[in-house]
């Protein structure tokens, strides 16, 4: 399929900021990427705003305050992979001869502590089954009784991202923490603890897309993918599943395509930014994403294999552990990410000769989002 | 069961011999919890009401530690995951609050477990699995 131009990046910081909209974070973060691509008013034909709790008309409010509204503006809403869906949607519509230039941005501003979601009914809530970070836990207790991953693997993957953060401006949390610090944070749902969970916080992403030109970094894939039924700890979060161990993720699904799509494989890639809502969801995505054989993921952490200056560094920016998960602007948070390793821009926390790159979220719905980028 | 409500009509069977209440799909033979319309595996609507197994093994667990958004009960409480002879996992509350005194393949049985009392004075009542009266773990299931 033929790749599509990634013109320009602009992010707000995430993190907590009081006093600061919704709309002004996307604001920010919009301006950034229309400086970068060169386009101004007039210059995009059609804008996709990714967000889950921004509420109605949340992208056309951020355009409204630019003066540059007139355009289709369509809010995305599809959980976590909320951004990845909007860049597919943009993507498909310049591959199709639709439009020349698009906007695709992120926005949201959560509140803290377990988000409560519209996604469970009310009785689920009264009988205990909306504790989203239980659901997690669940989760990282099948990978350890799986794939031999120990509570010190979680502890490594936090210390891992947290020390990738130090060096990125945009990230909510930039100071390093030692793995005993990480066990004894406050157990939240056994095996996970307080830092091994991602904070949802806010902030904004923004990506102009236009039709490949040939020069400068490349869209190779934007590929979303819902769930199978049967999975009962998948993020479609079902209240029963199949005696069944071999039902493939959206993220696998998702990943697969992604391959396909761009003509690669996992083997060349330079650079992952992936979802690491909790510790052990960043191993499984490990696994799902086919950077390691089934059950290896542990061997990555052991191996610093996922480590700047590793074989495959995972979460340069310090992923969403370090900077926080505004949900409908992560995964472009991870594609500005991408476009700065690709460019060579990313500072202290630069993969060496990046050409490639793959961000990947996954959310309830359950919705994952595979995005290939190269220069 | 005056005074008594289920936290949902259609689940359970509430009383001595508690069922949770699923269906099974005529043509591909799954097993659902809840009740479905249509089969979530093969798309089929021929579907029949079918109770489930009150008995089952632990499959994954934890407790939760601070009450989610909307829980009014008692924390904490666990939660878990229990899989059924019919070839069906179940994600319940557990009894037990104490991840520690549980274990991969625990035989555990179906209880129906008090949440909380509602704005009416009726206590409300939901699922929930616990460790086996007998203790007895299931073989070769």
């Amino acid at each position: 399929m033929s790749a599509v131009d990634i013109a320009g990046v602009g992010i707000h910081p995430f993190g907590r900021h009081p006093g600061v909209s919704i709309t002004e974070m996307g604001v920010a973060a919009v301006r950034g990427a229309l400086a970068e691509a060169g386009v101004g008013r007039g210059g995009f034909q059609a804008a996709f705003c990714g967000t889950a709790y921004g509420g109605v008309a949340s992208g056309h409010k951020v355009l409204g305050a630019l003066g540059m509204t007139g355009m289709p503006i369509v809010d995305v809403e599809a959980g976590c992979a909320s951004g990845g869906a909007a860049l597919m949607l943009a993507a498909a519509a310049i591959r199709a001869g639709q439009h020349d230039t698009v906007l695709v941005f992120g926005i949201e501003k959560m509140p803290k502590g377990i988000i409560r979601s519209s996604f469970f009914d009310p009785w689920q809530e009264e009988a205990g089954l909306a504790a989203t970070p239980s659901y997690f836990a669940l989760r990282a207790q099948r990978l350890m009784a799986g794939s031999g991953v120990t509570k010190d693997h979680l502890a490594a993957v936090v210390v891992k991202n947290r020390r990738h953060g130090v060096h990125n401006p945009d990230a909510m949390f930039r100071t390093e923490v030692e793995a005993t610090a990480v066990l004894a944070s406050r157990l939240v749902c056994e095996p996970l603890h307080l830092w091994m969970l991602c904070t949802p916080n806010e902030g904004a992403a923004a990506v102009v897309l236009r039709a490949a030109g040939g020069h400068g970094p490349r869209l190779d894939a934007a590929v979303l993918r819902s769930h199978l039924p049967g999975a009962v700890l998948s993020e479609s979060t079902p209240l029963a599943g199949l005696v069944d161990d071999a039902i493939d993720s959206p993220s696998t699904r998702a990943a697969d395509a992604a391959y396909e799509e761009a003509g690669i494989g996992p083997g060349d890639l330079d650079v992952v930014e992936c979802q690491d809502t909790d510790a052990a969801r960043e191993l499984l995505s490990y696994e799902e994403l086919r950077l390691c054989p089934p059950g290896g993921s542990a061997a990555m952490i052991d191996e610093g294999a996922t480590s700047l200056g590793g074989r495959l560094p995972v979460n340069p920016s310090g992923g969403l552990l370090s900077k926080g998960e505004p949900l409908g602007a992560s995964a472009l948070g991870q594609v500005v990410e991408l476009l700065r390793q690709v460019r060579g821009e990313a500072g202290g926390r630069q993969v060496a000769g990046a050409r490639t790159g793959l961000a990947h979220t996954v959310g309830r719905g359950a919705n994952a989002g595979v995005v290939i980028v190269s220069r | 069961m005056d005074g008594r409500v289920p936290v949902r009509d259609g689940l359970f069977v509430d009383g001595d011999r508690p069922q949770l209440l699923g269906s099974r799909c005529r043509s591909c033979a799954a097993h659902h919890f809840p009740r479905h319309d249509a089969c979530p595996y093969c798309a089929s609507d021929e579907v029949e009401p079918a109770p489930l197994s009150e008995r089952g093994r632990l499959w994954a667990w934890t407790a939760v530690t601070a009450a989610p958004p909307g829980y009014r009960g008692e924390v904490p409480y666990g939660f878990g995951v229990v899989e059924l002879p019919e070839g069906l996992r179940v994600v319940t509350r557990l009894a037990e609050a104490d991840p520690t005194r549980l274990h991969q393949g625990q035989a555990m049985e179906l209880a129906i477990v008090p949440l909380h009392i509602d704005d009416e004075g009726r206590q409300v009542v939901t699922y929930a699995f616990g460790a086996a009266a007998d203790g007895t773990d299931m073989v070769g299931q």
